[in-house]
């Protein structure tokens, strides 16, 4: 076990004295950890130091979010999945429909297999866009990465996202030292991403030391979109106007094939296993790491009693078009997969196109003022050939 | 490859190269990124205090906050007494620099014999709004705000708790957790101006000690509401005096009693307060060393705060101004909060002589500005 001299000062103290106050709290860290859980978990700590306490802060320092049930825990590296399971499976359990310590995970980044998916109704769907993460085996995640990590990351990143041609070949933009022409420019295309000032973030420590080793790579086309350490060693977007998300997702599994590739040359691969799929900083994200998701017009149906209910239905989310933790604006809402676990890059991006192009069409009937109710949806499943069970399929 | 087996987790950094590590402080402007240079981080990286605190941890704050608008930042913070010593290297020359050339070899004078003030009962309250004497102490025995834990920072509410209770007189007084005050509670504390709120300054979140808000967190005042305590923001204790109008003398007498016969009542139950005879007493901002005393007024200024000599006036008479509403905020309508800017070096007594003194030569030099009236003649000299 490596020694931590910080936690091994805090054990001084009880576990009554430590637990942490959670009484107010209505995160997933919150509803599965237990005195027991603490007890057990408080004297470890991870090879680079991670203890219990670390993955929790996030979580003991916001209570609630009123938009989403948030997570509140985090991942300092890969070993915080295997040190920590006693809280970490349970919270994974919770976020991700029931997924068991023993289940497996699917990976499909053939694009080949989607079904339909290029012609969304561009006059409600205003964008498409295909996001997810990627951490860079051997480096610690951004809650606990030192300067030095951090800034190797970038290096191997800038060496890898510098050698794709074709409609990848593109330019990065180091946080620290960008113009402000530049600046201007990315913020019009809505590429750059700040200072987090999400409480969320700052808590779990992923701010320290900004900007440095912070950066955007992008393609000259803009439609293929890398952020370099920010929440997590890498998010990789692909998008673009209006609704072929088909294409959308050609080009992300094609760039995020190619970048692997990459990786890979240089012995650092991406965190992935097989139960838990690919490993990012926060539990919300293991599996697929896949937000797809469009930007879409529905006034209407947004105000309709039935709203909620056909989201869930259709294993979707909808966020404000300001990202994870806003409201919407003018009716326009941001409609992605709720799942990232235990179903695979092309079934979540299958649901979005499916269920999109559904909500679009009740959005027309709704305007012609005609009733919805025979369209409303059965509830979704996603099959996994492993499941025993096959009667949820 | 890295190499985990019985290596201490705080070493794990080492796998990088100090030049891997070092900070980029090139757009950086405070104490700590004038003085660290790659030579000391090289020397320093690999040490730790006994409770598990680091360079990184000390120079956190500094490297996510590169400079402050209004004032000289410190960018370095303390997690426990010993990072003192065990950072001697760093802090000694931050001390230095932000303590007029305070020495590592020079001895720090306490006085809190309010006797031997001299006046300050009667500074202009057509002028001088309140007066206010505040100060931090920190527990020996336990880590500091940036580096406690919840079990150390409820230990430190209940010993305070504890001893506080047990005040009578003029400073008998109650205990209001933040955690479950009431709605009521909560307003009246806003209205008298004694509620501190979780921290939204960048200077202390960057530096740890917003963790697990509002655990732990509370103030005590006296029934009369001039005498305050605050518990576990961003020292162990904040001890405050305080009321309307100008009579610094008073203000000054209630601190220094209300101080001592808290510091008695900690050693009753045997915790002292951290206090060397090099630094005085400890606490988590360099800054705050030594007598960690901020004696200040809320001073209507409005023609001397335009003078063009009001910066040197003020420098003089070794004053600081600031806004109305704490360290980091603007003045408002040409009020402003004049306080002494020395800590170390000098003792309590001399400290609030100054703010006294300076104070009834500035508000002087407002009334001649009024009249029309020059104030060369007025004009100090450096202290």
């Amino acid at each position: 076990m490596t020694k931590n001299c910080h936690n091994d000062y805090k054990m001084k103290f009880t576990t009554d004295e430590e637990f942490p106050d959670l009484s107010l709290h209505n995160n997933h860290m919150a509803k599965v950890l237990t005195k027991e859980i603490y007890e057990k978990l408080r004297s470890k700590s991870t090879p680079s130091g991670f203890t219990v306490d670390d993955v929790i802060q996030t979580g003991v320092d916001n209570p609630g979010h009123p938009f989403i049930m948030t997570v509140g825990c985090v991942a300092g590296d890969e070993e915080s999945y295997e040190v920590f399971k006693e809280l970490l499976d349970p919270v994974i359990s919770d976020r991700h429909g029931g997924y068991k310590p023993t289940d497996k995970h699917k990976t499909d980044l053939n694009f080949e297999n989607l079904k339909g998916g290029d012609d969304l109704d561009p006059n409600y769907v205003l964008s498409s866009r295909v996001r997810t993460g990627r951490s860079i085996k051997g480096f610690t995640l951004p809650p606990h990465n030192s300067r030095g990590e951090r800034r190797a990351i970038q290096n191997l990143s800038i060496e890898a996202l510098s050698s794709l041609e074709g409609e990848f070949k593109g330019k990065y933009y180091p946080l620290d030292g960008m113009t402000d022409a530049e600046q201007e420019q990315l913020i019009a295309d809505h590429f750059l991403f700040d200072k987090p000032v999400s409480p969320l973030l700052t808590c779990a420590g992923m701010a320290r030391d900004w900007p440095d080793a912070r950066g955007i790579w992008h393609n000259d086309n803009k439609t293929f979109l890398v952020w370099v350490n920010e929440e997590d060693h890498l998010r990789v977007i692909s998008m673009q106007k209006g609704g072929n998300m088909k294409e959308v997702f050609k080009r992300f599994c094609v760039g995020l094939q190619k970048i692997e590739e990459i990786f890979k040359k240089h012995n650092h691969g991406f965190m992935w296993n097989e139960h838990l799929g690919y490993i990012l900083t926060c539990p919300s994200n293991l599996g697929t790491g896949l937000r797809g998701g469009v930007h879409v017009k529905l006034p209407k149906l947004s105000t309709h009693a039935k709203f909620e209910e056909i989201l869930t239905r259709l294993r979707l989310q909808k966020r404000g078009t300001g990202g994870v933790d806003t409201a919407s604006v003018g009716g326009v809402f941001d409609i992605s997969n709720a799942d990232r676990l235990g179903s695979s890059e092309v079934e979540q991006v299958q649901l979005v196109v499916d269920g999109v192009k559904l909500m679009v069409e009740m959005e027309k009937k709704l305007e012609k003022g005609e009733s919805i109710d025979g369209m409303i949806p059965a509830q979704k499943f996603v099959c996994d050939p492993q499941e025993e069970d096959k009667s949820i399929c | 490859p890295v190499l985990f087996d019985d290596l201490a987790a705080h070493l794990f950094k080492l796998n990088y190269s100090a030049e891997q590590e070092y900070p980029d402080l090139s757009q950086h402007n405070n104490h700590m990124a004038k003085v660290l240079t790659p030579e000391m981080y090289a020397q320093l990286r690999d040490k730790e205090t006994p409770s598990g605190f680091t360079l990184d941890d000390v120079i956190q704050t500094g490297v996510d906050n590169p400079g402050h608008p209004f004032i000289m930042t410190v960018g370095c913070v303390a997690g426990d007494e010993e990072t003192y010593e065990v950072f001697k290297d760093l802090l000694d020359p931050v001390i230095e620099d932000r303590h007029g050339g305070y020495k590592p070899t020079d001895k720090h004078k306490t006085d809190l014999n309010a006797e031997n003030l001299q006046g300050g009962d009667d500074l202009d309250p057509n002028y001088v709004l309140s007066s206010r004497v505040r100060t931090g102490r920190s527990i020996r025995g336990f880590c500091l705000p940036p580096h406690c834990s919840r079990g150390e920072r409820r230990g430190i509410e209940q010993l305070s708790i504890e001893a506080l209770d047990s005040l009578e007189g003029d400073l008998k007084g109650k205990y209001y957790a933040l955690k479950n005050m009431t709605e009521e509670e909560q307003q009246q504390l806003i209205d008298d101006h004694f509620l501190f709120d979780k921290p939204v300054s960048p200077l202390l979140l960057a530096s740890g000690m917003a963790r697990d808000w509002p655990d732990a967190r509370g103030i005590w005042h006296n029934d009369n509401k001039t005498f305050l305590v605050w518990v576990n923001e961003e020292d162990h204790l904040r001890v405050i005096s305080m009321q309307k109008g100008g009579n610094m003398r008073e203000v000054f007498n209630r601190f220094c009693t209300g101080l001592t016969k808290i510091e008695d009542l900690f050693k009753d139950r045997g915790h002292e307060f951290m206090w060397n005879e090099h630094l005085g007493y400890v606490l988590t901002c360099p800054s705050n060393l030594g007598t960690g005393l901020r004696a200040g007024v809320h001073v209507k200024l409005p023609h001397l705060s335009k003078h063009e000599k009001f910066g040197e006036i003020l420098k003089r008479l070794r004053l600081q101004k600031r806004g109305t509403g704490g360290v980091d905020t603007a003045a408002v309508g040409g009020v402003f909060d004049i306080s002494n800017a020395d800590r170390l070096g000098f003792s309590e007594v001399e400290l609030v002589q100054m703010v006294v003194d300076g104070v009834n030569l500035l508000v002087n030099m407002e009334k001649r500005l009024e009249s029309g009236d020059g104030i060369d003649d007025l004009m100090p000299e450096q202290k």
